[in-house]
C-alpha cells in the first residue's frame, strides 16, 4: 500500500526557502517546486512524495532537517 | 547590511559587530537547546566544516572507555534515543516534530531511531555558523556546503523565534497589535531581519 509524505504550512518558513528545499531534496525543477510550495501555502498542506513507507520516512527525516513540518501517512 | 550575495565558491556577506553578535547569540541558544551529544555531533555531522577559525564552547573529545561499552554508549553509537515523546518545550517540539499525525506509536518509533541524528545535524549546522562568523563581525566567505548549513541554522533560529513570538499567517497584524512593553517586541525586528538575511542567502544559492 503506497504511503505519502505531506508537508504542512508553517507561517515562519519563507516561500523561497520551501521552494529551494523541494528542489534540493527531491530534485524537482523550480516550476514544480514552486507549485508544490504554493499548494502547501494556500491549501495548508501538500503531498510531496509517495512510495514505500521506508522511503517516506527518509524523506520526512530529511525535510525535518530543513525545518519543514512533514508527516507520513497512507495514501488515501 | 546588504545581506548575502553569490560568490565564486558559494556566498559572501559583511556583518557589523552588532549583527554578528545577534546571530552568534541566537545560533548558540539553538545549539544549547538542541543539546546534541558531542560524539553524536561528530558521528552524524558530515556537513560540519572543520576549518574552524573561532574557538567555541563545545567540549573536547570524550575519552574512549577501552574496558567496554555501556548500554548508554551503545545507544549513543547506534543513535537510539530512549525518550520517544514530542518534547514539552514548544520550540524543541517544532524543531523535532512528530512524523505521524494520528499514530503516537509510529511517531515514537520514528523518533527513537531518528531524533539523535536530527539533533546532531542541526547542532552541526549551528556550529558551522559559529565557526565561520567572526565574533566581532567582518566579511564572511562561505563555501556552498557552509552556506547550506547557514541556511538550515538560520531557519532553525527563525522557527524558534516564531514559536516564542507565536507567529501566525497574519504576522503584520500581530506586530501592529503588539504593545510596546511586550517583552517579545524586541525580537520582532530581529525576526524580520533574519528573514531578510535568509532570503538573500536562498537567492545566493539559487
Amino acid at each position: 500500500m503506497p504511503w505519502v509524505t505531506i508537508v504542512w504550512n508553517d507561517p515562519v518558513n519563507l516561500m523561497s526557502y520551501v521552494t529551494y528545499v523541494f528542489q534540493t531534496v527531491f530534485g524537482y525543477a523550480k516550476p514544480k517546486a514552486e507549485k508544490l510550495m504554493l499548494d502547501v501555502h494556500h491549501k495548508g498542506k501538500a503531498v510531496v512524495s509517495s512510495g514505500a513507507r521506508e522511503a517516506m520516512e527518509r524523506d520526512a527525516q530529511t525535510l525535518h532537517g530543513y525545518g519543514l513540518w512533514a508527516t507520513i501517512s497512507h495514501d488515501s | 547590511m546588504a545581506g548575502f550575495r553569490r560568490s565564486a565558491d558559494g556566498a559572501t556577506a559583511r556583518f557589523g559587530a552588532a549583527d554578528a553578535a545577534i546571530v552568534r547569540d541566537l545560533v548558540g541558544q539553538v545549539v544549547e537547546l538542541i543539546g546534541a551529544d558531542e560524539r553524536q555531533g561528530e558521528a552524524g555531522a558530515g556537513l560540519d566544516d572543520d576549518a574552524a577559525g573561532w574557538p567555541d564552547d563545545s567540549a573536547g573529545d570524550q575519552p574512549e572507555d577501552s574496558a567496554g561499552v555501556s548500554a548508554d554508549d551503545l545507544s549513543a553509537m547506534i543513535g537510539l534515543t530512549e525518550n520517544a515523546e514530542l518534547p514539552d518545550d514548544p520550540v524543541l517540539a517544532r524543531l523535532l516534530p512528530d512524523a505521524y499525525r494520528d499514530d503516537p506509536e509510529a511517531s515514537a518509533e520514528f523518533r527513537r531511531y531518528t531524533e539523535q541524528g536530527l539533533r546532531s545535524g542541526k547542532a552541526a549546522a549551528a556550529r558551522t555558523v559559529l565557526a565561520t562568523l567572526p565574533p566581532g563581525g567582518g566579511r564572511v566567505h562561505l563555501s556552498e556546503r557552509e552556506a547550506q548549513a547557514w541556511l538550515r541554522a538560520l531557519n532553525d533560529v527563525r522557527l524558534a523565534l516564531g514559536v516564542r513570538l507565536e507567529v501566525t499567517e497574519d504576522f503584520d497584524g500581530q506586530v501592529a497589535d503588539m504593545k510596546p512593553d511586550d517583552p517579545r517586541a524586541v525580537y520582532v525586528g530581529v525576526y524580520q531581519w533574519l528573514a531578510f538575511l535568509q532570503e538573500t542567502l536562498v537567492e545566493a544559492l539559487s
